[in-house]
């Protein structure tokens, strides 16, 4: 049933593409700044990049979830991303995960009401692990304390 | 007289509070100082590293934070006065020193985006001797060189570039790799942040050897800093007119900056070109090879960006000065990354030949938790793990390889002995399960697999019985999986049980 609320026309969405000259090879740069202004990607949007790019709703969904960047759901407030890597692991990211679950009462990969943990593979920050990124500031030799400092820090981050 | 201090604005330098250093200098300092952001000079476990500049040359102070400012200035840092933070002279600094930096000559010394500071400092030579020549002769050079893939196989950059030489004249493009997932590994980072512009000529004097019109560099997500300084090197590279000009005026050669969506298999190369086209990143089937048919059907390059940064200097002095580096089959140099539980982590370029050995402990100083090294994982994820008993073995494509390794990305993690080895072998099928881009069963399927038969073995269930199932595993994705993600996911897992069988099989067994 076409309700009038999966017809509309997600704005920004349209003008992005438009700014991209809706071109389906520049997809994933369409999502990513669709998902930059308005946080995770809705099927608002993604139906309206569809018909912008003369591709399918299935080709779509097929790319969104393939690139683990890409968010379906609004999440919380803030994503504190947390490598897991190699180099990380070696001087206890593992550790800083599990003080980092209990502290902020969520698992990684989960999210509370302020705050989501989140996995990342390396942050090219290898020599001064453990690496954080919040709102694409990084960080290094991070431990519980330094992270809850850089999350107070990133409180005020619209 | 005002005295220029440099303050890296590389991301790992900015990871430790960089900026808030380089604003607090500038406060203190008032008119005295000018401060410069340069990249990172690779001393990472120094960073922030402030130089200040003096008569006698830079003098390197570090790690500096913000509450050590006021003091040091006071004690005369503007001066370059001795001081407990102080290293004295940078170049001096033995881990410097004896380097032999290349690809890197740059990188740490000049204002990142000084179009100025990098033609000072040798930028732009190997373009200019470039532009004289014919198409040929710069892939011959290239070709003379030695010079090799970097990005993880290795593959002769010449023999690449003149396949796509050949093909016939029309759309061709140059794409540079910088998705650069390996765990352990950051120097694509910092060239690119360092010196944007070396990556720039090294693209367009490749455009100029296969004679592509349109080049991409494909950065992965992780790196907003790398993404920020590329893009503002290319508009100022373009507005300088560097990429010559059509008759309307555009340049001759368009570059575009392109970003990732954090998928690990976007950096295989058929992965990223399907990215570039806006699609799923599934590996394809070769042949057809990307210099015949790769982006858009057209014959393409794809290079990693230590290749590509690495291809000014080899024209610049020539492909004979470059191949006088290394030995044997590996020529010129490696930018060496140093990760993990490491003394002194960060970039070594060294000529091919140095020992692991020397890189671990005379560059990298051991551990800095000070507990013995048990295991060094080289060439990323898809790499094995080597023994301290393996500290003489001469980097090099092949000694590694010998080895039961690999250079690939050049990347080197330490563990300490209070790492589990049956934890990096599960995480090992971990990451290929949460990466793997799904297209073929044995990598898709075995590497869950391989992750709960581990567990098993874990669990003491079936001990023998379930590692001979794990081994059986591991050759079937090795033999039959269609790219190096499935194929080399075995490698860290059986060279994890090779080196250290008793973790795996309880110690009685092991002892027996
Ligand atoms: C799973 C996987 C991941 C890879 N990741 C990268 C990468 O991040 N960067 C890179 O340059 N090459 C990567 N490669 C290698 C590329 O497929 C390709 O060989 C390389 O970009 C070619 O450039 P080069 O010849 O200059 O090394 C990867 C390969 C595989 C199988
Ligand atoms: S080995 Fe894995 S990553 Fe490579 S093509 Fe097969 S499924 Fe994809
Ligand atoms: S492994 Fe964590 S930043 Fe690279």
């Amino acid at each position: 049933m076409a309700t009038l609320l999966n017809t509309i026309e997600d704005r920004t969405a349209r003008d992005i593409c438009t700014q991209h000259s809706d071109a389906p090879a520049e997809l994933l740069e369409i999502l990513h700044e669709v998902q930059e202004v308005k946080g995770f990607l809705s099927d608002g949007a993604l139906r309206t990049i569809a018909d912008a790019l003369n591709i399918s709703r299935a080709e779509i969904h097929g790319v969104v979830t393939f690139y683990h960047d890409f968010k379906k759901k609004k999440g919380a407030k803030q994503t504190l991303k947390i490598c897991r890597a190699e180099a990380c692991q070696a001087v206890g990211a593992n550790e800083l995960i599990e003080k980092a679950e209990s502290h902020f009462k969520t698992t990684l990969g989960g999210e509370s009401i302020t705050t989501a943990l989140e996995a990342t593979y390396c942050l090219g920050n290898c020599a001064l692990g453990p690496a954080v990124m919040v709102n694409n500031e990084l960080y290094g030799r991070v431990d519980l304390d330094r992270l809850v400092e850089i999350s107070n820090a990133h409180k005020g981050d619209s | 007289m005002t005295v220029k201090v440099y303050v890296p604005c590389d991301a790992a330098a900015l990871s430790m509070g960089a900026d808030a250093v380089a604003k607090a200098i500038a406060v203190k300092g008032g008119d005295d100082v000018k401060v410069i952001r340069n990249g990172s000079r690779g001393m990472l476990w120094l960073e922030p590293m402030v130089e200040v500049e003096t008569k006698r040359g830079r003098v390197a102070y570090g790690p500096v934070f913000v509450s050590d400012i006021d003091g040091l200035i006071d004690a005369g840092m503007l001066s370059g006065a001795d001081h407990e933070l102080g290293h004295g002279l940078t170049e001096d600094m033995p881990y410097l020193a004896n380097q032999e930096r290349l690809t890197f000559a740059r990188v740490g010394i000049i204002d990142p985006l000084s179009l100025s500071d990098y033609e000072a400092n040798g930028g732009l030579e190997g373009l200019k001797r470039s532009l004289k020549m014919t198409a040929s002769e710069i892939v011959d050079e290239v070709f003379e060189s030695g010079l090799r893939g970097r990005g993880g196989a290795g593959f002769p950059a010449g023999i690449k570039w003149r396949t796509a030489l050949a093909q016939p004249e029309g759309q061709k493009y140059l794409c540079a790799n910088a998705d650069e997932g390996d765990s352990g590994t950051f120097a694509d980072r910092m060239l690119m942040e360092g010196d944007p512009f070396c990556l720039i000529e090294g693209m367009i004097i490749g455009s100029l050897g296969i004679g592509a019109d349109t080049g991409y560099i494909y950065i992965r997500s992780e790196y907003p800093h790398a993404i920020k300084t590329m893009r503002k090197a290319i508009e100022i590279w373009e507005g300088a007119g560097l990429s010559g000009h059509n008759e309307d005026g555009s340049p001759r050669f368009k570059l575009h900056v392109r970003i990732g969506a954090g998928a690990y298999i976007c950096g295989e190369e058929s992965s990223m070109l399907e990215s570039l086209e806006g699609k799923r990143g599934e590996v394809k089937v070769k042949p057809p090879i990307p210099a015949i048919s790769g982006l858009f059907g057209k014959p393409t390059i794809v290079n990693n960006v230590l290749t590509l940064g690495t291809v000014p200097i080899i024209m610049a002095k020539g492909p004979r000065a470059y191949a006088d580096y290394g030995q044997g089959r590996s020529k010129g140099t490696q930018p060496y990354q140093l990760a993990g539980d490491i003394a002194r982590g960060g970039l070594v370029e060294k000529a091919f030949g140095v020992t692991l050995g020397q890189l671990v402990n005379d560059f990298g100083g051991g551990t800095r938790s000070g507990r013995p090294i048990k295991a060094i994982q080289t060439g990323g994820p898809l790499g094995g793990y080597v023994t301290p008993d393996a500290f003489d073995v001469a980097m090099s494509y092949e000694g590694m390889a010998e080895a039961g390794s690999m250079i690939g990305h050049g990347g080197l993690v330490v563990y300490n002995d209070t790492t589990k080895m049956m934890d990096m072998a599960r995480y090992a099928m971990e990451f290929c399960e949460i990466e793997s881009c799904g297209k073929c069963t044995p990598c898709r399927i075995g590497a869950v697999r391989g992750k709960e038969t581990l567990d098993k073995i874990a669990a003491g269930e079936e001990v023998e019985k379930n590692l001979e199932v794990l081994e059986d595993l591991c050759d079937l994705m090795e033999s039959a999986s269609l790219c190096a993600m499935g194929g080399l996911t075995p490698l860290p897992v059986k060279t994890a049980i090779q080196h250290f069988p008793e973790e795996f099989m309880g110690r009685k067994e092991a002892a027996e």
